[in-house]
């Protein structure tokens, strides 16, 4: 991206006396991870081009605790909870948007217990309602023509029966959308998820993303579309495998209409 | 008379003796940990009503559900044939209803009848399907021996069961052809009945009396003998399922599935640690009766559900053929660790009835059923959850036993260490530096 977008953190906005309508909760993924960070700018331009009133908490975030969760460390877990429930309630967050399924389940469905109320979405439901609303308009881009498949991931999808938002934003894209043979609510992981990206597989006679990587090149698209950072890793790393980076492009939905967008 | 006094003999003794396993089986199921599942009473009717009832997770995969719906709907409907047999049985009558239900009689057995005759043909179907195609989800590791020969068996029980209604209705068919009707005020020269009014003169026609009248018992005994065998092997077999499948979806999670349950007893102490207002050096409260485990060790260690979980399996395999980790030669199967929950509940009640509830034979499901190597090949994805058509849950007992591994064992792959080590000092799975979390928004 060309031209730098000022991204305003909360206490800044604070300090000014404004609240933010949303909260973009970037993720550890979304901020550390280089592939994942140009996510995080597709989204950022998203925003700021549709005038949303958004703020990120910068270095007062922290991870959520869903990898420490799904590991069987809940103490980890749990001070990461707080740790964030206490910040967050602290600037009287109502609305966060997340471009991470794993953030986005953790604080969607497992923060309320422990005292974080807040309306989460996942940006794939916030870029559709933006569409529906008109607030932005899709029409551009570099994919006319081209076949898409979108890869569910299992936290957007099985886990919270998110299925419908990221194609509803795919279709608005003058590209053929094509399924895998297994797909929502039968989609296959990309091996990613239960804390597996950071550690070695078990023993078997394949990887997770391979498989699935086949399962996305069986509809010779020329774009895998994710809505997860590691689902993206994992994809592009599958892609990799098979020597196809030439012809078959990992991306986040984000990524996309961020491309094809009108300002 | 005598055949009156066997009969009621047999009722009594079969039905108590199944009573007393299934005591047994709900007793097991008991012994797992508090958990409520007594809300959201209307969902929970109308989930059981489509997916229990009306089967509606089958129908994912069309071909079996139509053949095992065949056989369901048999097993349901036939039960009302029941009520006349029982009747008959202890009364010594014969076909007590077809005089005063005329016609509507007719068409009952009918409709059982042709129920009857598809359930048999999809139970050949189902041999076929375990036996001579390798469907692969029939032929994983966990399903050798016991297992495979316990999916037979009930099969072969069908078959003897079909088999024994059709002779009764057949040979009674021809003893009405014949004039020798045993039922009282009913006159004509047929029953009507759909399928044994055609096969029964082409198979029993011709035969004298007496042989008749003798293979008409013989169907019927061997009927509700067959009906009484079944019910007890329901509870040492997968077959429960035909029982369990309705509470089982009753009391699933209803939750989304992506959310894991948050460990009270861990709530409580990291809120301690946050309260500014706590005494640093205050001894933690006494905990009433034994500290409990972090996660889960055993079978006693988990929630009833998961314990019910374990006894309304079937063992179909759909969550395996679903899971990331068994399609890629993972040694992890999520019906595998059902089974071995299963195994371990039956091994753990079988103790607690010889030596009382204090004894240990120092095993666990943890070790000695289901290994770590298939614990940390879970992906958390919750395919097999999805794909279960009963609502088993397989994924909260891994993530149980993953906690009592890192919990109270410290044992976790070294990666794992590594990363919640990151975790717990920089906020972030990585080793990166925390005041670094904004810095994307300055590169190009």
């Amino acid at each position: 991206m060309s031209e730098k977008i000022k991204v305003p953190t909360v206490a800044e906005m604070m300090a000014t006396g404004e609240v933010p309508d949303i909260l973009f909760w970037v993720g550890c993924a979304g901020s550390f991870d280089d592939r994942a960070k140009k996510i995080t700018k597709a989204v950022i331009k998203i925003l700021h081009g549709c005038k949303i009133k958004f703020a990120v908490l910068g270095t007062e975030e922290s991870c959520t605790g869903d990898p420490a969760k799904r590991a069987g460390n809940e103490f980890a877990f749990m001070m990461s909870a707080m740790q964030n429930i206490q910040v967050l309630n602290g600037y009287e967050i109502k609305k966060i948007v997340t471009a991470c399924p794993h953030c986005f389940n953790t604080i969607k469905n497992e923060y309320p217990e422990l005292g974080g109320k807040y309306e989460v979405i996942h940006h794939t439901q916030l870029i559709n309602g933006l569409i529906k609303e008109g607030k932005l308009s899709v029409s551009g881009g570099d994919f006319k023509g081209k076949k898409i498949t979108f890869h569910d991931p299992c936290y957007l999808g099985r886990a919270n029966d998110v299925y419908e938002a990221p194609r509803e934003v795919l279709q608005k894209l003058d590209a053929e959308l094509v399924e895998m043979k297994n797909c929502k609510a039968k989609g296959l992981c990309c091996g990613a998820g239960g804390a597996q990206m950071f550690k070695e597989a078990e023993k078997g006679d394949k990887e997770v993303n391979i498989k699935r990587t086949e399962d996305a090149l069986e509809t010779k698209s020329n774009i895998v579309a994710t809505g997860c950072p590691f689902c993206n890793t994992m994809m592009t790393d599958g892609i990799k495998h098979f020597n196809k980076e030439e012809s078959v492009e990992v991306l986040d939905v984000a990524e996309m209409i961020a491309n094809a967008m009108d300002l | 008379m005598v055949a009156s006094i066997i009969f009621i003999v047999l009722i009594v003794v079969g039905t108590a003796w199944f009573g007393r396993n299934v005591m047994r089986i709900r007793k097991n199921i008991l012994l797992g940990k508090d958990l409520n599942r007594s809300d959201k009473k209307g969902e929970r009717w109308k989930t059981m009503i489509l997916v229990a009832l009306g089967q509606k997770k089958m129908f994912q995969r069309p071909i079996p559900a139509l053949l095992h719906f065949a056989i369901y709907a048999a097993f349901v409907i036939t039960q009302i044939e029941l009520i006349e047999i029982f009747v008959d049985g202890v009364s010594g009558s014969h076909r007590v209803f077809a005089s005063s239900l005329g016609g509507f009689y007719t068409f009952l057995i009918s409709f059982i009848e042709i129920l009857s005759v598809l359930a048999l043909v999809a139970t050949f179907v189902f041999l076929a399907r375990r036996n001579l195609l390798k469907i692969p989800r029939f032929h994983m590791s966990e399903m050798t021996g016991w297992p495979k020969l316990d999916g037979n068996i009930i099969l072969y029980l069908e078959i003897v069961l079909v088999l024994c209604i059709l002779t009764m209705n057949g040979a009674d068919e021809v003893l009405m052809n014949v004039g020798h009707s045993h039922a009282l005020g009913l006159t004509g020269d047929t029953y009507g009945f759909a399928v044994s009014s055609i096969i029964g003169p082409s198979v029993f026609g011709g035969m004298d009396v007496a042989s008749l009248e003798i293979l008409e018992r013989i169907g019927w005994w061997g009927h509700i003998i067959m009906v009484f065998t079944f019910l007890n092997y329901l509870p040492i077999s997968k077959h429960f399922h035909v029982l369990l499948a309705f509470p089982n979806v009753y009391y699933s999670n209803l939750k989304n599935k992506g959310q894991f349950s948050n460990m009270d007893a861990v709530k409580k102490e990291v809120e301690m640690m946050f309260d500014p207002n706590a005494d640093p050096y205050a001894a933690p409260p006494e905990p009433a009766g034994e500290p409990e485990r972090f996660g889960a060790k055993d079978v006693t260690d988990l929630t009833w559900k998961s314990l019910m979980d374990a006894y309304t399996c079937t063992e179909c395999g759909r969550c395996s053929s679903m899971c990331p980790a068994s399609q890629t030669g993972k040694k992890l199967s999520p019906r595998k660790i059902i089974m071995d929950t299963r195994d371990r509940l039956e091994e753990v009640g079988k103790n607690i009835r010889k030596h009382g509830k204090e004894h240990i034979d120092g095993k666990s499901l943890l070790g000695d059923y289901i290994t770590e190597e298939e614990l940390w090949a879970c992906t958390s994805c919750n395919a097999c959850v999805q794909a279960c058509p009963v609502n088993i849950d397989p994924l909260s007992i891994i993530i149980d036993l993953r906690r009592y591994l890192v919990m109270e064992e410290s044992k976790v792959p070294s990666e794992l260490a590594t990363m919640l080590t990151n975790i717990e000092n920089n906020g972030a799975p990585w080793q990166f530096s925390p005041m670094d979390r904004l810095k994307w928004a300055d590169e190009d």
